[in-house]
């Protein structure tokens, strides 16, 4: 089946998220939809899954105009979705969840599982997924989770699939596998559409490109195009991916974790055994997959992780046992993964998030008062030096971009005298010239002779920026690695698979 | 994966006060009658040594400790279930024995009477059930219960009619629902704060009209034909059992199948399918084409609706009037029933049973004049509840969008 968007239009009040933009997509074809966070992927996904209704343009499937007033229209005629963050009821079956919408019944509305399963197994044994109809969902891996979720766009006998930025969770093996899943839908001639940033996934599948940039198509590429050139199509100029950097200059080891354990408040243990150093002036970038005790990692550092055992040491001081205020006084910067949570204040000014952390403390307190003139000038100053895009100094966080978010959590992390910096994802959600900037930031740090510790899940991200890679899955780390290694070895190790031959 | 040691530490812990208890009280036998005029036979009375018997139950306890111990540590399981399921049979029959130690316990008017304690709690833990499934918090479920009983008395002394009573009690309970269900979905207030605000004022409302309306003209508005007893002919004669569950008024055979049918709708149909899936991720049921909104609407008022049926039990089934606040707080141990019975309807009645034993059983040793002080048996039902939930339910997750309005973007 043929899928055209013909001139969609979708505003959310004076936003213009899809601005007339038009995509065919053809039968037996992988179609890329490529963009920065933002760009309005997503939106215009969602006016054809029939969650959104545009403002203007229209749908056609095989030259028929169609309309959908809710994802039901757009199942029934034919389009599966599979979406980014999963539309799995976590304790249901694999067969409720893929039956659900449209449950195969007997008498009188009782559900008729046995049919369920039945139709499971056979979209499963179809494309040699391997899943019981019977296993509860939340506790399956994601990559296989995203199977189900495949198989229910599939179920209803989908022509069109559109899939959502379905590696963002996935690993390296896991990727590899859903692209080979892709081509095979493909190779039967359903009509793909697939949604990404990652232009490494996009030469590797696509059969055709279009690139959308604020809402708008800003043309097609080629297949054969670099990752530069598809890069500089997305942000509207001459970008450069790679991160310029020196080769390190190395000092003592300053930073130590050595026998590092730590539990949830349910006792499962989350970290177990970490052991890792980082010199002075070198980037260690903690890779896997999300969930394999990163956060944990980072959070017990920084002294908000509740249950720990083992020693972290900063210059030969003992961090566990600190309070988060004592061992930021102690130099740690830290960049929390989620931003809006952790990192700012929402409704605070841009100032007051600037001076969250010292707010007691001179220059910004003398006694009771704060020192406003000393904010004001300071806030002024780091707006400039870290290119902060805002009205001003008064706005608030939460009417900033996540770039420039992001840029105010580092203006703050980075303007006190650092002995370590902690950044967790410090790129998740950004757009290319925010990654750019911050990547720029974080080198700067390292060239200052400082320590820094970069949770990063994407692997580009992780060989680019560090000068060692440490590899951690299920709480445990695997190895640590030169950043040069090889992808598939880093893929294995973020499966668990550790390495012996390599060293750090 | 490791296992939490709480379910053996607190079995561990009652086998201790069981092996204390067995040298504490005295000696004595306890004389359990069973029979009721009108059995098909004469069931004879039991009398049971407390020290042998409670030797019996420590045993049983042991074994059962042993068993969780072993599953815990050695296999990483949690403890089978009708491990602590016979361990807890064990220990509240023992328990039992030693309240009525020296004593006759009429068991079967002692169970009667606790059904008919539990038959609000059930009918208020369904409503629970459906409303929190979906995901709405219902807090409100003792304003549903007691505009219930206003409705029904009200109209059935109106009327001078029993089913005119019913029908009023259901849609005043899905009345009040209803507004929980606007404000809750539509006006996207915080839903514990409704609930409270609905209590509160379904409790005013009544006491209003109670001293106004019903206090004007007591045997106009107040003095409502009861339900009589309905024994199932054959059923109702089965010593124990019969007197208890098939000599019963027609409420209380609505319950039955209300409790069956709303764990058939819940778990065995397509509509009970879409509640949960609505109140597990109203956003994943609405991208394949579920109408959150309405599935909502539909489960909170129907649940309303058993809930207001439940209300007049208080008067069309017990007291044959409505009095001020006369669900005495049955709405939130219906609350606690529901926890308890991990939003299952058939769990929750269960435990909703264990709740009205618990109140009875206070009742009933105040009677026979028991050496225990009846300040602690007051308590009986709450500690019992706080006991139960705490230590044999452990962690309990209930649908992981009740309480979250769902907003459409």
């Amino acid at each position: 089946m043929k899928l055209e968007l013909r001139g969609i239009t979708k505003r959310f009040g004076s936003l213009v998220a899809n601005d007339n933009v038009n995509l065919v997509a053809q039968p037996g074809q992988i179609h890329c939809l490529l963009g920065e966070n933002g760009a309005g992927k997503s939106t215009l996904m969602n006016v054809l899954y029939g969650l959104y209704q545009p403002d203007g343009g229209e749908i056609l499937l095989d030259d028929q105009v169609v309309k959908f007033a809710g994802p039901g229209d757009a199942m029934a005629a034919g389009i599966g979705m599979v979406h980014q963050h999963f539309m799995l009821i976590p304790v249901f079956t694999v067969a409720e969840n893929v039956i659900l919408g449209h449950e195969p019944t007997k008498l009188a509305g009782v559900l008729d599982l046995e049919a369920a399963r039945a139709k499971v197994r056979e979209v499963s044994d179809r494309f040699g997924f391997d899943i019981d109809p019977d296993a509860i969902v939340g506790e399956l891996p994601v990559g296989v989770q995203q199977r189900v979720e495949i198989i229910k766009a599939l179920i209803g006998d989908a022509k069109v699939l559109v899939f959502d930025e379905p590696t963002a969770v996935l690993t390296p093996q896991e990727t590899d596998e859903l692209m080979a899943i892709m081509k095979q839908l493909r190779d039967a001639g359903t009509a793909i559409v697939f949604i990404t940033h990652k232009l490494r996934e996009v030469r590797e599948v696509a059969d055709k490109i279009t690139v959308i940039r604020l809402g708008k198509v800003v043309g097609e590429a080629s297949p054969q195009s670099t990752a530069n050139e598809l890069a500089s199509m997305m942000v509207g100029r001459a970008v450069d991916l790679d991160v310029e950097k020196a080769a390190p200059k190395l000092g003592s080891a300053s930073f130590k974790i050595s026998g590092l354990s730590a539990w949830d408040h349910q006792g499962t243990k989350v970290l177990d055994d970490v052991n890792l150093e980082i010199r002075e002036g070198e980037i260690l970038v903690i890779a896997g997959v999300q969930g394999n005790g990163q956060t944990e990692l980072t959070e017990a550092i920084i002294g908000m992780h509740g249950k720990t055992a083992g020693s972290i040491e900063l210059d030969g001081r003992e961090l566990i046992g600190k309070s988060v205020k004592q061992v930021l006084d102690l130099g740690v910067g830290f960049v929390p993964e989620d931003r809006t949570e952790d990192g700012l204040v929402a409704d605070f000014t841009i100032a007051e998030n600037l001076m969250l952390d010292r707010s007691d403390r001179k220059p910004f307190a003398k006694g009771l008062n704060i020192q406003l003139e000393t904010l004001r000038k300071f806030a002024e100053e780091k707006l400039k030096e870290f290119d902060i895009r805002a009205q001003g100094i008064t706005s608030l966080a939460r009417q900033l971009s996540g770039g420039n978010q992001q840029k105010v959590v580092l203006a703050r992390e980075l303007s006190r005298e650092l002995r370590l910096l902690v950044a967790s994802q410090p790129t998740r959600g950004l757009d290319v010239g925010s990654i750019e900037f911050v990547h720029e930031q974080i080198v700067a740090t390292r060239d200052k002779g400082i320590p820094v510790l970069i949770v990063a899940t994407e692997l580009d991200e992780a060989t680019q920026l560090g000068d060692r890679i440490a590899v951690m899955y299920r709480g445990k780390v695997v190895g640590v690695v030169p950043a040069d290694t090889p992808r598939s070895v880093l893929g294995q190790m973020m499966a668990g698979i550790s390495n012996p031959e390599v060293a750090a | 994966m490791k296992q939490s040691l709480r379910t053996p530490i607190f079995l561990a812990a009652l086998t201790l006060l069981q092996a204390v208890l067995i040298f504490v009280v005295p000696a004595k036998s306890t004389n359990v009658q069973g029979y009721v005029d009108g059995d098909f036979f004469h069931l004879p009375d039991l009398s049971v040594n407390v020290l042998v018997s409670g030797l019996i139950a420590l045993f049983v306890m042991l074994i059962g400790l042993v068993v969780s111990v072993l599953a815990v540590v050695k296999q990483h399981r949690k403890t089978p279930r009708w491990v602590v399921l016979a361990f807890g049979v064990a220990f509240s029959l023992q328990i039992l024995l030693y309240l009525y130690a020296g004593k006759t316990m009429t068991f079967t008017s002692l169970m009667q009477g606790s059904l008919a304690l539990a038959v609000p709690l059930i009918f208020g833990s369904l409503a629970g059930v459906l409303s929190e499934r979906v995901g709405i918090v219902n807090i409100s479920i003792d304003s549903q219960l007691l505009i219930g009983a206003f409705a029904s008395a009200f109209a059935a002394s109106l009327s001078q009619n029993l089913f005119v009573g019913l029908v009023a009690a259901l849609i005043a309970g899905a009345l009040v629902s209803w507004v929980l269900a606007v404000f809750s979905i539509k006006y996207v207030v915080d839903q514990i704060i409704v609930g409270v605000v609905l209590n509160v004022l379904i409790v005013g409302l009544t006491n209003f009209l109670f001293s106004t309306l019903l206090g004007a003209n007591t045997v106009l508005f107040n003095m409502p034909p009861r339900f009589e007893k309905l024994p199932i002919p054959g059923l109702a004669q089965i010593p124990v059992v019969g007197p208890v569950l098939f000599n019963q008024t027609l409420i209380v055979y609505l319950m039955y199948f209300a409790v069956a049918g709303v764990w058939f709708a819940l778990f065995k149909t397509r509509w009970g399918l879409r509640v949960r899936a609505v109140g597990e991720y109203p956003k994943a049921a609405d991208t394949v084409g579920i109408k959150v909104y309405r599935t909502r609407y539909i489960s909170v008022i129907i649940g309303g609706a058993i809930a207001g049926l439940g209300g007049s039990f208080f008067t069309l089934g017990q007291v044959g009037a409505f009095g001020k606040e006369m669900t005495n707080g049955a709405g939130y141990i219906a609350l606690a029933a529901l926890i308890f019975g991990r939003w299952n309807p058939i769990y929750a009645a269960f435990a909703a049973l264990l709740f009205g034993f618990a109140e009875n059983l206070q009742y009933g040793l105040a009677i026979i004049g028991s050496s225990v002080p009846s300040e602690f048996l007051l308590m009986l039902p709450y500690v019992l509840t706080v006991v139960a939930v705490a230590g044999l339910v452990g962690k309990v997750t209930g649908p992981a969008a009740a309480g979250k309005p769902y907003i459409k973007s």
